[in-house]
């Protein structure tokens, strides 16, 4: 059984009456210690995805209809009390700005053992305890002067990596981290994408890493989820969506990063940009930007097949896999 | 050092800027041995640089954030004042200029901000925005000339002139940028300084702008200072290349030289630290500690709390760029002095 399940997850937004579609029937899986990377563009529903996995949404955005069964109970379904002992606890979130996610009136040791303490019957001496020995993991030097410092206190690579040391005090099973570097410099990124996996993997963590920077996903992640107006539309191991891209849109998305062309010459851009939710084409979202969209593409939205190591949404795949199947028939 | 002429285009020569951060003249007074002192505390944003951009060149500044090169970007687009040095451009020093003076330098010299969400007038309508500088720059020009110039840049930059009615918010962030870009080419600008022109967008629009840059680039013979803090940017779109670290600089090389053999520790590390799409072993330099702040800078060289080669030498005496073999500038007692330390060479390409 997968650590998490994500079963025809559909999320709206309601404005005056009026809905709009953000996330459209997704369904993907997490196993134990499983590292999955979601990329895509700004508006393309992963921060949804994974506050929705926490079913953390706020009006006006809702769920509306699907499941996330985390170890095979729909998070949906429980209680609010039992959401609460999930999060925090078995689940574990990273926001992308450390500065937003701490409190600035509280010391960091205040709020480590105010999250121990909600969680676990452990004294104030015994929390603070369990609390810089997390520090120490995750590489903070003189762990115990940090504990009473404020987070204004410390640079921004420090902060992350503190946030870092809370999501992982109650040792959870998933950790969802939404573009966790995106705010710090190259250097810093290495190091705490660096942190992360090593405590992913020497904990046997699941990580969902949200991110739309595909070389941190090719470096730390093991399968990847590729998001496209609210759908999956690609999804496969790393290495080979990396490498060997079957969407149109997956393949623009590695084409236009400039180290796929010589200096100098143009880079492959991929024309037009991501549709508004309140301004969805009809049939394949892609298919305004895409260069091999056809009559088919314009009405009727492709089902997802397996291609080539990855399972893809794109009917000219489609094409390809019968042709392929057609000719091993004959 | 006295200014060196070279005959580039623009030439920054010990180039200072200092912040302060006292907040008034009372907060700047310090009782210090019975008496009364005035003590201020800056900021020390910009420490002596010096390079050169030649006419068509594309040159790059990198660094990380506080290194101080937005500053240097401002000071050449004249938005901010140098402590010190100073900055000339074709032949005139454009730095003490004030006021009327400013003009004819304005419209040879344009700037291009970073988020175009913040960069464009939410109250103008795109054809305002793109007729203002038209017409201030161009006060004989016609309303009818405004018009046309206005439609030739939008339609130049990839932007139905039918859309000039419109507000920048009905636009896309790709769109925007265009449109800001389009503001600062009204002018038929020389030199445009882009300050992180694409960071705030998203992969396939950074494409589309950075194709625009090298495509005006190509048309119109743009000179260019681009900061940014995208490595893979810089090797694609860049000629030369400026490695600031702590308001100093560490290296500058040609863009081939500088990604093929990088010389200073620092830049080293700063490449070696871009996550790669094809290689799943990084072999990611990690450098001690955390950047110093830029109040109290550290004595000697600026990188030597970090860097894994420094010596006794490198905490006393700040190095000075020395011309490499290759052309590139290096400013690193250890490279001059041909220290080799195991640890860092395994990390990166050996040198060709």
């Amino acid at each position: 059984m997968s650590l998490l399940s994500v079963r025809d997850l559909t999320v709206k937004f309601s404005n005056r009456g009026q809905s709009v579609t953000a996330l459209n029937g997704i369904s993907f899986d997490i196993a134990r210690g499983e590292r999955v990377g979601v990329v895509g563009e700004s508006g393309a529903g992963k921060s949804i995805t994974g506050f929705a996995m926490m079913n953390l949404l706020s009006r006006p955005g809702y769920i509306d209809g699907g499941q996330v069964l985390f170890e095979g109970k729909d998070v949906l379904k429980m209680s609010a009390r039992e959401q609460r002992s999930l999060r925090g606890n078995r689940m574990a979130m990273i926001f992308q700005d450390p500065m937003v996610t701490l409190n600035p009136v509280l010391t960091i040791g205040q709020q480590m053992v105010e999250t121990l303490r909600a969680h676990r019957k452990l004294s104030h001496e015994e929390a603070r305890q369990i609390a810089t020995v997390k520090l120490k993991e995750v590489y903070i030097p003189s762990p115990e002067a940090r504990l009473d410092q404020y987070p204004h206190e410390l640079s921004g690579g420090m902060r992350q990596r503190i946030v870092i040391a809370m999501a992982l005090l109650l040792d959870p099973q998933l950790i969802i981290a939404d573009e966790p570097t995106t705010a710090l410099d190259v250097t810093i990124q290495a190091d705490i994408m660096e942190l992360l996996l090593e405590m992913c993997r020497s904990n046997m963590v699941g990580l969902m890493l949200i991110t739309h920077d595909l070389g941190v996903v090719s470096q730390v992640t093991e399968r990847t989820l590729v998001m496209y107006a609210g759908r999956i539309i690609e999804a496969g191991k790393t290495r080979s969506i990396i490498n060997d891209p079957q969407h149109p849109y997956t393949q623009g998305l590695i084409n236009a990063l400039p180290q796929q062309t010589p200096p100098g010459s143009r880079l492959k851009q991929i024309p037009g940009s991501m549709p508004s939710l309140n301004a969805m084409p009809s049939g394949c979202p892609f298919h305004p930007r895409c260069p091999l969209a056809n009559d088919l593409c314009r009405t009727t939205m492709p089902k997802v097949v397996q291609y080539a190591d990855v399972e893809v949404a794109c009917h000219e795949v489609q094409r390809l896999q019968s042709d392929l199947t057609s000719e091993a028939a004959q | 050092m006295t200014p060196k002429d070279t005959g580039a285009l623009l030439q920054i020569r010990n180039l200072e800027k200092r912040f302060d951060v006292d907040s008034g003249f009372l907060e700047s007074l310090k009782f210090r041995g019975g008496k009364i002192v005035r003590d201020t505390t800056s900021v020390h944003a910009v420490n002596d640089i010096s390079f050169d951009i030649g006419r068509g060149e594309a040159v790059c500044v990198v660094g990380e954030s506080g290194c101080g090169k937005s500053t240097v970007a401002r000071m050449v687009a004249n938005l901010l004042q140098p402590s010190g040095g100073s900055i000339t451009y074709d032949g005139q020093r454009i730095d003490t200029l004030k006021g009327r003076d400013l003009l004819p330098i304005r419209k040879k010299i344009q700037m291009v901000f970073q988020n175009p969400y913040a960069s464009l007038n939410p109250r103008m309508t795109i054809g305002q925005t793109l007729e203002e500088p038209t017409k201030y720059h161009n006060p004989d020009a016609n309303a009818g000339e405004v018009r046309d110039k206005v439609a030739a840049v939008m339609k130049s930059v990839g932007v139905d002139p039918n859309w000039a009615a419109r507000y920048s918010h009905e636009l896309s962030g790709g769109q925007r940028q265009r449109i800001a870009i389009a503001r600062a080419l009204t002018v038929d600008p020389e030199f445009i300084v882009a300050d992180e022109p694409i960071s705030a967008l998203d992969v396939s629009i950074q494409a589309q702008v950075l194709n625009l840059m090298l495509e005006m680039q190509e048309k119109h013979d743009i000179t260019y200072l681009f900061i940014t803090h995208d490595l893979s940017v810089v090797e694609h779109f860049g000629t030369k290349v400026v490695v600031l670290y702590l308001g100093s600089i560490c290296e500058v090389a040609d863009t081939r030289t500088l990604f093929a053999a990088p010389k200073h520790p620092y830049t080293k590390a700063l490449l070696s630290a871009v996550p790669q799409l094809k290689d799943d072993k990084p072999n990611h330099i990690r450098l001690k500690g955390e950047i110093p702040t830029p109040i109290n800078l550290p004595s000697g060289c600026p990188f030597q709390t970090r860097c894994p080669m420094a010596n006794e030498r490198c905490r006393v005496e700040k190095p000075a760029s020395v011309t490499q073999p290759d052309g590139s500038l290096v400013a690193c007692h250890a490279v001059e002095e041909g220290r080799t330390e195991p640890g860092i060479e395994s990390g990166v390409k050996e040198a060709v």
